[in-house]
């Protein structure tokens, strides 16, 4: 079975003055791929990561995401992509309740439609004792899995999530994983940024970025193979060495 | 011993922040506090770096007690917090000045002790410390925590947020000054980066799970583990969530983590069972405990 293209992308480009943050990266992701997208700090991630959730314009190149041009179709992008990350996630002084309203009226769903998610939402993650608590008491764990489930809300075609699961406890973060797997299961591909390789390994793909390209693009399995060590990690460290 | 803990809590009004917490450090040692965020690594670092005082329990550091001796201790240790905590408008060699000075003490005087992380960041001395890459930042708070050569450094997640390859020179460097006898007592979150410390304490919601070697550590772990993979992970995972011989299954990259209830492990049992719920290319195979797993074990 053929899977079909949720992100495409052809030489995207983008330059401040003279400098090139993003080189001509090619790619594409599968619909219910699990891609993680890596790279040392200043490679040029985030700056690739905006042009693709359509809030930077690129320099030149062309990429196609949820099958919306990037340069001329943002609006409906943002309208079927989630996005999730640990520096911007909920609102601490919100209830659990609220947050999910909120973020559902954001993303533009019918009141019955978040009435029914929000229950669903709250049953799944076990938090109806607590769905009346501000979200700042939540720990951190919690507060990772519910706004990943926030993320979801409007049923969008791909999540971005950009270094989600940093400094949660090994069950939380393979908790997180599973329900990972579970979105991707159901036809969300999920797009993931992130510098710990461990993370690295749970992809189905994985591009390393080097200078604001992209120097290797495979699976954790094939990578490892090309570069013949153990880990992800050391295929990072063979690629990015001695860059700063 | 070089930092000694007996009995320490400390609570932030209905929060248990640390409860009777007991370990020691030998001199020299590099030892690893490690845990998820809220596990209580920073309380034990401030009451040590005499920033907190314990509600119970005593505590000392180059043998100085954290309370009644505070201003020796102080003297004597180097501190980087977990968040940055230079001066974003000083410059590189204005900020080392400013901590040797305030140290009483010169660049000069102990130049020897970062002369090899020191070099990395001099092309860039001129530059004021807010404009720095993460990395560089990194290389600079650890320059100003070592320049009045202290007997014991206290480093709280130095890594969190670093890259691969400035995370891996950070412990390289880290070994280099153990060799010139500083203890050091070091936290992250990054099960992997336990591996590389002579002791580690798990801490978990305020308590210590074990203390003892990383070896040790996962030489304990009391079951065989099983590497599991399938064509589809999510299908695998609960799959083998419903297995009457389950013990436990976490996601370990590639593979699952698979660990059986019985003494004797059939291969062929568990191989037939996923093919039945409609798996294929189907992988089991032995493989070793690591620090996650023993964590996730004793953390049950």
């Amino acid at each position: 079975m053929k899977k079909e293209n949720v992100i495409e992308a052809h030489q995207l480009t983008k330059t401040f003055g003279d400098f090139t943050a993003v080189n001509a990266i090619s790619f594409e992701v599968k619909k219910g791929e699990i891609f993680g997208f890596l790279g040392a700090n200043g490679a040029g991630k985030t700056t690739a990561m905006k042009m693709l959730i359509g809030i930077s314009k690129p320099s030149s190149g062309s990429a196609k995401v949820a099958g919306f041009d990037v340069y001329t179709q943002t609006e409906s992008i943002k309208k079927n992509i989630g996005y999730m990350s640990q520096k911007f996630a909920l609102y601490d002084d919100l209830t659990v309740n609220e947050n999910i309203t909120f973020f559902g009226g954001i993303y533009g769903l019918p009141r019955k439609k978040i009435k029914e998610k929000r229950e669903q939402l709250v049953s799944e993650l076990g938090l109806e004792n607590i769905s009346n608590k501000l979200v700042g008491s939540l720990p951190l764990g919690w507060k990772q899995k519910l706004s990943f489930s926030v993320s979801l809300l409007h049923e969008p075609k791909i999540v971005f999530l950009d270094e989600p699961t940093g400094g949660v406890d090994p069950i939380t973060r393979r908790q997180f994983w599973e329900m990972i797997y579970k979105a991707a299961d159901q036809g969300t591909t999920i797009f993931v940024t992130t510098h710990y390789m461990d993370e690295a390994e749970y992809c189905d793909r994985v591009s390393i970025m080097v200078e604001g390209k992209i120097e290797a693009l495979d699976t954790p399995k094939k990578l490892k193979e090309q570069f013949n060590v153990d880990s992800m990690n050391d295929v990072f460290l063979k690629l990015a060495r001695n860059i700063e | 011993m070089s930092i000694s803990l007996s009995h320490i809590s400390k609570s932030y009004k209905k929060v248990k922040a640390v409860q009777d917490i007991s370990f020691n450090v030998n001199p020299g040692e590099l030892f690893g506090l490690i845990g998820s965020d809220g596990a209580g690594k920073t309380t034990i670092f401030r009451i040590l770096t005499t920033l907190l005082i314990p509600d119970e329990g005593t505590a000392t550091v180059a043998g100085f007690d954290v309370v009644k001796d505070y201003k020796a201790i102080r003297k004597s240790v180097g501190y980087m917090p977990g968040r940055f905590s230079l001066y974003q408008d000083l410059t590189v060699e204005e900020n080392l000045t400013f901590f040797a000075t305030i140290f009483g003490t010169t660049i000069e005087e102990n130049y020897d002790l970062i002369e090899d992380i020191y070099v990395q960041i001099e092309p860039f001395k001129n530059r004021r410390a807010g404009k720095l890459s993460g990395g560089m930042k990194q290389k600079l708070a650890l320059c100003c925590a070592l320049i009045h050569k202290p007997k014991v450094l206290f480093l709280d997640e130095p890594t969190t947020g670093v890259d691969p390859v400035s995370r891996k020179e950070f412990w390289e460097m880290l070994k280099r000054l153990q060799k010139k006898e500083i203890t050091i007592l070091v936290s992250t979150p990054y099960m992997d980066e336990a591996a590389l410390c002579d002791r580690i304490a798990l801490i978990q919601d305020g308590k210590i799970l074990e203390i003892d070697t990383p070896e040790a550590i996962v030489n304990k772990f009391p079951k065989t583990i099983y590497n599991v993979g399938a064509n589809n992970m999510y299908k695998l995972i609960q799959t083998l969530q419903g297995y009457e011989h389950l013990y436990s299954v976490f996601p370990f990259g590639e593979f699952v983590h698979y660990t059986d209830k019985r003494d004797s492990f059939e291969n062929a049992d568990l191989k037939s069972y996923l093919e039945k719920a409609g798996l294929t290319d189907i992988h089991i195979e032995p493989t070793l405990a690591n620090i996650e797993d023993a964590f996730m074990e004793l953390a049950r």
